[in-house]
């Protein structure tokens, strides 16, 4: 299994500013391995940002994604306390969902 | 896309001359305006990293594998149901918090001196049943695994963050261990007659962008273990000092040597005795 995120939430003005590290090989589907074999792709496909119940993204990822990848975005209106909920999906249907609360 | 794309190639096309330019050997010396120019330039190249690295260290995956050591240390049983409860770093059986800024140091159990990695790996081995062998077999990252004892010392490392350096020197082989690891840094061996004080004993060398430690001195010896373990950013995995130093042994054109050794352990021993009292901020990135 996958895992987990770190995800840090933090309430800046009227902004939450959510971070989030994503432990994932995010392989390319271009590298070879030692014995000159294609390494697989394998990389996020979709990721999904809950706050306070609702959906405040949904975002298709690819290849030119690095390899444990960091995301930050700011969300408007929601307020400290609020819980955020991520969750990934990779091209071989492995997944991670985990949360956090907002810190004030 | 098409102008994009040749923009590039011309950038590509100069970096590779520049490297090139870099690599022709002086033929005479270099009048004083120039090499001025020459070193702002090089000074720019690192402090625009210097900021690049500033903002990924915000978040810096090195986390990912502080997460997955402390699973390993807190959760993982050997098969005679151990754990690294029972690991004592020098404080304690169990204590993490502090430990890594201590080392190296004397362990009477061993009655050896040992460095962090050392005995991270000396504990996995006897309480998690982990086979040295297995360990030697790959003691290094790369780009396909992050061995389980790396991700360990990255989550000791992670404990000692903001804490100041106090590697022991009380004790009589703690002392010798510092005295040989000095002998080594000056030992001038191999077939460039190199030492590491050739690299890293006098203040302002580089080698291209890479701007080289002075590590006899203690507000530079600091560089010895400030951001190590580091999170490797081409290729995504962590490095630990011991690869450093293997690493620094290559370069110098002398046999790596093997995983763990005495000549390491002396080396760290005088590098972090000479950064003692410096703040350690913990787990870094690399380029
Ligand atoms: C041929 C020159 C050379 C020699 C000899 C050499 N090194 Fe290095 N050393 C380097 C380079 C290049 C780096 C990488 C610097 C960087 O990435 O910023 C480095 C990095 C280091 C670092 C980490 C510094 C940091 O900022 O992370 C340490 C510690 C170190 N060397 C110790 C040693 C020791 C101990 C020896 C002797 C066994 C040695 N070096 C020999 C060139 C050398």
């Amino acid at each position: 299994m996958a895992d987990p995120m770190k995800i840090r939430a933090q309430m800046k003005g009227d902004t939450a500013e959510v971070r989030v590290l994503m432990s994932h090989a995010m392989e390319t589907g271009q590298r070879k391995d030692n014995a000159g074999a294609t390494v697989p792709a394998h990389f996020i496909q979709s990721i999904t940002v809950d706050v306070g119940g609702k959906r405040v993204i949904q975002g298709q990822t690819g290849t030119a994604v690095s390899r444990n990848p960091v995301f930050g975005f700011k969300v408007k209106g929601a307020k400290a306390g609020d819980k955020v909920v991520i969750n990934w999906v990779d091209n071989k249907g492995d997944k991670r969902t985990d949360e956090t609360t907002i810190a004030a | 896309m098409k102008q994009r794309l040749s923009t590039l190639l011309v950038a590509a096309a100069m970096s590779a001359a520049f490297a090139v330019h870099a690599q022709q050997p002086v033929k005479k010396p270099v009048p004083p305006p120039a090499k001025a120019a020459a070193s702002a330039k090089q000074g720019g190249i690192t402090a625009e990293f210097e900021k690049f690295r500033e903002v990924l260290e915000e978040d810096n995956p090195a986390e990912l594998f502080e997460a997955r050591g402390e699973d390993i240390w807190k959760h993982k049983k050997g098969p005679d149901g151990a754990s690294m409860a029972q690991c004592d770093l020098g404080l304690g059986a169990g204590v993490v918090k502090g430990a890594y800024v201590q080392m190296p140091r004397w362990f009477a159990d061993v009655g050896q001196v040992m460095d962090a990695e050392r005995r991270v790996v000396h504990c996995m081995v006897k309480y998690l049943g982990y086979k040295e062998e297995d360990i030697r077999k790959q003691p290094f990252s790369n780009v396909n695994k992050t061995p389980d004892h790396v991700s360990v010392i990255t989550y000791v490392a992670g404990q000692s963050r903001n804490l100041k350096i106090a590697a022991p020197q009380k004790h009589p082989k703690e002392k010798e261990t510092y005295e040989i690891g000095k002998e080594i840094f000056a030992y001038r061996a191999g077939p460039y007659d190199f030492s590491c004080a050739t690299c890293h004993g006098e203040d302002g060398k580089r080698i291209r962008t890479q701007d080289l430690p002075n590590l006899r001195k203690p507000d530079q010896a600091i560089r010895a273990y400030q951001g190590w373990p580091g999170y490797r950013m081409t290729g995504g995995f962590m490095l630990t000092q011991q690869w450093r130093m293997n690493d620094c042994f290559r370069q110098q054109r002398f046999p790596e040597p093997g995983y763990l050794s005495d000549s390491i352990t002396a080396l760290l021993a005088y590098m972090t005795a000479t950064a003692n009292g410096q703040v350690y901020k913990g787990p870094g990135i690399k380029r």
